[in-house]
Formats: C-alpha cells, structure tokens, sequence
C-alpha cells in the first residue's frame, strides 16, 4: 500500500491533480499539421509521376487550401501561447535536441514552400487567374521550372511535419503513453489517412476517388496496426508504461478510444470503402467524414490522455 | 561547474510547511501556485507502515528534460552553479517544459513565463542559504555543492541511506532525501 498525501502547498492551476496545461489548441494544430502533411506529399508523388490531371484533386486543388488550414493551425499554436509576444523567440535560435524547435523552423519553411505550391496549381485551376505584378509573374514562372525540385523538398518536408506531429508528444518521458516510438509513425499514418479522406470529399471524379478509397484502406489497415503494436509495446514494458496502457484497456479513455477512434475513425470507414469496392453499398463520403473525425478525436484523446498520466512517486 | 544540490533529513523533517511560505514570501510566487510543497508519503501495511514527510520542489536535474526541450534556450542550466533556471525574456509559455518535467514541478506563472524553484539564486550568489533551507525550525534542509567531498550536503549522503525521486526516469535528480 503506499498513500501520498499532498499537506500543503500544491493546488496549481493546470498542474494539479493531473495536468490540463495544453487544450484545444495541440490537437486541432496536430490534427491540422497531419492533414496537410498528407495533402503535401500525395500531391507531390502524383505531380512527380505524370498524374497531374489524371489525379486533379489530389495533385492541383486539395494543395489550395494548405496555406489557409495551416494558418489557422499556426493560429491555433499561437493562441495557445502563453507569452504570446515572445514568439518570434522560436526563430531566434535553432535547438537541435527540442522537439519543439524542429517544429518551429519545419513550419518556418513548409510554410511559403506549400504557398508557392499552391499558387503554381491556382493558374491551373482557375483558368482567369492573373497576378497583379510582373514581377509576380516572373518569380512564379521561376518556381514552375524548378516544380520538380520544389516537389521533392515537399515530399521531404511533408514527411517531417506529418511525423514530428507525432514524436512532439512521444519525446516527453514524463508523460508515459505519449513515450512510445510507435506515435510518430501513427500520427504520420494518420495524417495522410485524413489527407486522402480530404481529397476523396473535395474529388469530382468517381476513378480518382475509387484510388483514394483504395490508398486510404492501405492507410487505416497501418494504423490498425500501429496501434496494437503500440499497446503490445506498453504492456510489455515497465510498470508505468503498463499503467498508462491500463488507461485505455479499461480506464477512463477505453470508451472514447475505441469507439470514436478506431470503431467510428478506421474499422466502420474501413469495411464501407471494403463493400463499397465490392459494389455492395452505394459510393458515398461517409467514410472519408468519419477517418476526419477519426483522425481529429485520435489528437484530442491522446494529448488528453498524456496529460492525464505520470510517473508514480 | 559546481554541482549545487539539497539533502533533505526525512527523519528531521515535521511537514510545518515552514519552507513552502519562506519561498512564497522570498519569491513573491502568485496565489494559487508553489514552487516547493510538503508530501507525506506512507507505505506498507498496517501495523507495518512507514512514513517519509517530504518537502519538494524542482530537482535541478543534471540530465534536465525540460532543459533539452526547450525550444528557444529559455530553461537552462546555469553554469557556475549547475542549477536549472528559466530565462523569462526567452520563453513563450509554450509549455514544453511542465509536459516533459516528471516532477511536475514547473507552472505557467500569470504573467505568461515558465516558472519554478531557483534555489534562490539570488541568494545563493550573495552567499546566503535559499529562504527554506534558512527558515527551518528542525534544520532539516541542507544545501551545497555535491561535488565538494567536504561539503556538509556530501557527508550527509556519504553517511547515511538516501532516495532521490523517480531516479528510473534517468533524470539524475539533485535532491537527496535522507532515510
């Protein structure tokens, strides 16, 4: 038996009983982060491979509004700031070993990356499109000779950003279900899980969302497994990491997981992409709203989670 | 660098809280928040119980996650001292540093910085004790460098059974608690 008694002192607001230091904000910016990750890279590939009109929605569209979802992520970031005025700090320095920091200079580069992107595939997509300078022009047509290069620091960076979404929350040791390797890979998969349901809604064509259905199957059947691997991986570890896995194995967070994330998120979108394929449903957008859903309840349950666990002293 | 650190006599130690208001007065800390508290920790099974009276506070860690974390520099660890600070004018309050600290030791002051125990450093520096260490009536708190083999905090582990808290997170705590 072991009883610890907090006698004075400790009533810290969003410290104690458990933390509530970050809210809303981390996981809309996460789950934001993830989609346009995805959104990057899948445009990128198919630009790369010739599919630019073949897979319109994926490589010219859905890469327009990466500018717009990223800022309000960023937006998200500064909100949750607590000395908001200070955030030109994060570009003051580069810290190698800060999560953080990586994030910080990712962001600081994908970000005009994404919109010179974005205003290459604009002219083609809106056939009036006209830029009100010559010098605009000009910058814009030296972009589009260098568009393979652009891409393929796209695909790069894009898989940086989907994937440090994830290791932002697992280098924290403290906090025991966000310290497992497996969540940069599941956040990444995630990301470009949502990212196809994204394009899938935006898509107009039946052929190029059929192929998004059948990327997207690929992508939830690798979370699925990615995230039993992650629970095998905390039960086979040491007590606090078996504890924090309690946390969902019958603890206050089995519910919202289960049903919400992997029922709701990845095995009902899943089997309705299955029969769809099989032409036994009729083609819908249910299953690319629910992996949105899916993806964004993932955020919000494991950052909650996190703060939630601790080290037993 | 010296190797600054507390020992802190369990056995000595009665829970008055003295060192929680002697930090809070020293610090001017904002109502609502604490840079050191009182635990009683009781373990075993009755009749065979044992209780360890415990005043905490941020462990100065060598191996300091929230230094590590950091984004901009802010948490660092002082170079004459060996002890963990925070620079305000560097930190955002994006709040890395309380989400990696397994001591939950560090709070979002409400002027917007990161803020926690500094072992008074201002003190420290002017060859004064931190304010607890000064104020407790059972002496129970002692403070100096660790790497000093004649510091007093040096004897005290070399002499008796100690415990740091959550050595297993790796974080190489400098608080030793005297059994």
């Amino acid at each position: 038996m072991q009883e610890l008694t907090i006698t004075s002192g400790r009533h810290m607001h969003h410290i104690d009983p458990h933390l509530t230091i970050w809210g809303w904000e981390i996981p809309v910016y996460l789950f934001l982060g993830g989609l346009v990750a995805g959104i990057l890279f899948f445009s990128a590939v198919y630009f790369l491979r010739g599919k630019s009109d073949e897979m319109r929605t994926t490589v010219r569209v859905a890469p327009l509004f990466v500018p717009f979802l990223l800022a309000t992520g960023l937006f998200a970031l500064f909100l949750d700031l607590e000395y908001k005025i200070h955030l030109f700090r994060f570009y003051t320095v580069i810290r190698l070993q800060s999560p953080m920091s990586w994030g910080s200079w990712t962001l600081g580069i994908i970000f005009p990356l994404s919109t010179l992107w974005a205003l290459m595939h604009a002219e083609s997509v809106f056939p009036n499109w006209r830029y009100p300078y010559k010098w605009m022009e000009q910058a814009m047509n030296f972009v589009k000779k260098y568009a393979k290069i652009l891409a393929w620091l796209l695909i790069y960076y894009a898989a940086i950003l989907g994937i440090y979404t994830g290791i932002l929350l697992s280098a924290f040791n403290a906090r025991p279900i966000w310290n497992t390797a497996i969540l940069g890979p599941l956040f990444l998969v995630s990301g470009f899980s949502t990212a196809l349901a994204f394009n899938m809604i935006l898509s107009k064509t039946k052929e190029e969302r059929h192929k998004l259905g059948k990327i997207d199957l690929m992508a939830i059947g690798t979370e699925l497994f990615l995230i039993i691997h992650m629970f095998m991986g905390f039960l086979a570890s040491t007590e606090i990491h078996v504890e924090a896995a309690q946390l969902f194995l019958g603890g206050p967070y089995t519910a919202p997981f289960w049903i919400f994330v992997v029922g709701v998120g990845l095995l009902i979108p899943a089997l309705i992409e299955v029969l769809d394929g099989m032409h036994k449903v009729k083609s819908t957008l249910v299953p690319a709203f629910l992996v949105l859903f899916g993806g964004l309840m993932l955020r919000f349950i494991i950052v909650d989670a996190g703060q939630f666990s601790s080290w037993i002293f | 660098m010296a190797r600054y650190g507390m020992v802190i006599d369990t056995k000595r130690c009665v829970g008055c809280a003295d060192c929680v208001v002697a930090c809070k007065t020293e610090n001017n800390v904002p109502d609502g928040y604490c840079r050191d508290w009182i635990v009683e920790d009781v373990r075993g099974n009755y009749p065979e119980l044992h209780m360890e009276i415990r005043s905490e506070r941020c462990n100065h860690c060598e191996n300091a996650p929230c230094v590590r974390c950091c984004p901009t520099g802010a948490s660092y660890t002082d170079e004459d001292y060996g002890v963990v600070l925070v620079d305000h004018d560097l930190c955002t309050g994006c709040k890395a540093c309380i989400a990696s600290c397994p001591y939950d030791a560090r709070y979002v002051h409400p002027e917007g910085y990161v803020d926690k125990c500094t072992f008074c450093m201002h003190r420290v520096r002017e060859g004064l004790q931190p304010a607890c260490v000064e104020v407790c009536p059972t002496k129970c708190m002692h403070f100096g460098d660790l790497d000093d083999p004649h510091s007093e905090v040096s004897k005290l582990i070399r002499s008796r059974p100690n415990h740091a808290l959550i050595p297993e997170a790796g974080t190489k705590p400098k608080i030793y608690y005297l059994l």
